[in-house]
């Protein structure tokens, strides 16, 4: 069979900068930046979806890098952790509460808890209900976050140091 | 992994096209599952059918009152959207219960329906699985089954159907809409899911090639009392050992309409006839409730490790029909 039906070119859009690219239809997003772009913010936990160490931003949303194929992401805008802070030194306010708060001890959670923090308080104030939602609340308005909220809403990334109560607080810090 | 062609498709049309080209093709949507089964060597596509961009994303009200769902709805918009939170609050509250804020970003409503039980014998290639690979053998059903099936299982397969989506489908009379070569059709969501039997290859009702293109949610279940409840392992992120879906109208005491169906407890989401029969028409009560539950769980066959799901169904379902009846002024 010829090679080239397996390959697609994409182009993506990674923290602002276009990326053009002919790629392996089975790649997944997560590889591509860490192995091609040398952005290894994103780290490959499980690869399997369960850890959320790999969750980047597509457009906005968050997602599990490692189980997107990145073809299937042409014209798509990534950000990941990277992509956070801009082009000043100054940190995103996630970030700098996750320092302030010593929201971690061996980091390797810390990029995917950070950029799914990111992404879980747009969707709070587009009022986007959780789990623990008071199903009767009403529906397009922003959903205050209490300590519950932002635990169920950050379930998708585990951490197997067990920083979680200051992850909370991190959070917090940054709702106030 | 092994090498793969893509087709981007943009019709649901050059959709079937494609892969009706290109044998062993599977349809893409958000991957979460077929992705991770393709890792996992369960799965091997010779070609993927990319349905991402096809114009299936909207929730649309149509003029008889019902919602028409596209089949590429993510899972996180559903259970956000308004018409639903006020309408058919199961189905968000169902939907919510499931998989992680990332997974749901990404899972679309089609998808949903199609995804593979987690049976971790189905999961492990070194494993005997019918499901995977008919005539196997079954790994589970003297193996680790504590999350399997207690109703409806077959010597074939114990596995059950992982969705909280298609529960709550179940309980509002949802109907699948399909497309494929002889055109499109519809089905009830509560018959999409087979049971096992002697054929556990097959999950759904679906045809070769045949395209989930919507999920229609009836006028009639709009704003009727409904809810969801999911018991498992942690409080977040876990597939369900047992959950139940319930749609629920009372007036003056006496039950007008029961939707019930359970989750985590068969090889599809459970559609409760009998409890609902025995409902209808009769007096909202707890006692009525445990009857007719009790009416509808004697059918359980539970397995050597898994015989606590059935208190635990039954609790819930009496719990949330009490609660329904309740809050509807019973």
């Amino acid at each position: 069979m010829d090679s080239d039906t397996h390959r697609s070119g994409t182009t993506l859009r990674v923290n602002g900068k276009p990326h053009t690219l002919v790629l392996d239809n089975r790649r997944v997003l997560l590889d591509v930046l860490r192995d091609d772009l040398d952005l290894t913010g994103a780290k490959k936990g499980c690869d399997h979806g369960q850890c959320g160490a790999c969750t980047v931003l597509v457009d906005g949303r968050r997602v599990n890098s490692c189980l997107q194929l990145a073809v299937a992401l042409d014209g798509c805008e990534v950000t990941t952790v990277e992509g956070l802070a801009g082009d000043g030194e100054e940190l995103h306010p996630l970030q700098q509460a996750f320092l302030e708060r010593d929201a971690f001890q061996c980091g390797y959670c810390t990029p995917g808890q950070i950029c799914s923090a990111v992404a879980a308080l747009a969707e709070a104030a587009a009022g986007h209900p959780s789990h623990v939602t008071d199903p009767a609340a009403p529906s397009g308005l922003p959903v205050p976050l209490d300590a519950d909220e932002i635990r169920e809403r950050l379930s998708g990334n585990l951490c197997r140091c067990g920083a979680y109560p200051r992850i909370v607080e991190a959070v917090e810090d940054v709702i106030r | 992994m092994n090498p793969l062609g893509y087709v981007r498709a943009t019709t649901v049309e050059e959709a079937a096209e494609a892969f009706a080209a290109h044998p062993g093709a599977r349809y893409l949507g958000g991957g979460t599952n077929l992705v991770d089964l393709m890792k996992l060597g369960v799965e091997e596509p010779s070609c993927l059918v990319d349905v991402n961009r096809l114009p299936l994303d909207e929730v649309e009200e149509l003029p008889d009152g019902s919602l028409r769902v596209g089949a590429l709805v993510r899972n996180s918009d559903l259970a956000a959207h308004p018409l639903v939170r006020d309408r058919y609050p199961v189905l968000s509250q169902a939907l919510l219960a499931g998989a992680s804020g990332q997974l749901r970003n990404a899972a679309t409503t089609g998808g949903n329906l199609l995804q593979r039980t987690r049976c971790q014998y189905f999961q492990d290639l070194s494993k005997p699985c019918n499901k995977r690979e008919p005539g196997t053998g079954c790994g589970a059903r003297e193996g680790v089954h504590r999350d399997h099936a207690v109703l409806g299982w077959s010597d074939q397969c114990i596995a059950t159907h992982p969705s909280d989506m298609a529960v709550a489908l179940a309980a509002l009379d949802a109907r699948v809409e399909l497309h494929g070569e002889q055109g499109a059709r519809s089905v009830p969501a509560a018959a999409f899911h087979r049971l096992p039997g002697d054929r556990p290859q097959q999950d759904t009702e679906i045809r070769p090639g045949e395209l989930i293109t919507g999920v229609l949610l009836p006028g009639a279940a709009a704003g009727l009392p409904s809810a969801y409840r999911k018991a498992r392992d942690r409080a977040s992120y876990a597939f369900a050992l047992a959950s139940v879906a319930v749609v629920l109208r009372v007036s003056d005491g006496t039950v007008e309409h029961a939707g019930i169906a359970f989750g985590a407890l068969a090889h599809r989401p459970w559609r409760a006839a009998r409890a609902e029969e025995a409902l209808l028409g009769g007096p909202a009560t707890a006692a009525a409730f445990e009857q007719a539950v009790d009416r509808e769980l004697a059918a359980a066959r539970p397995l050597r490790d898994n015989g606590y799901k059935v208190p635990l169904a039954r609790a819930l379902a009496v719990d949330v029909l009490t609660r329904l009846a309740a809050a509807d002024g019973a």
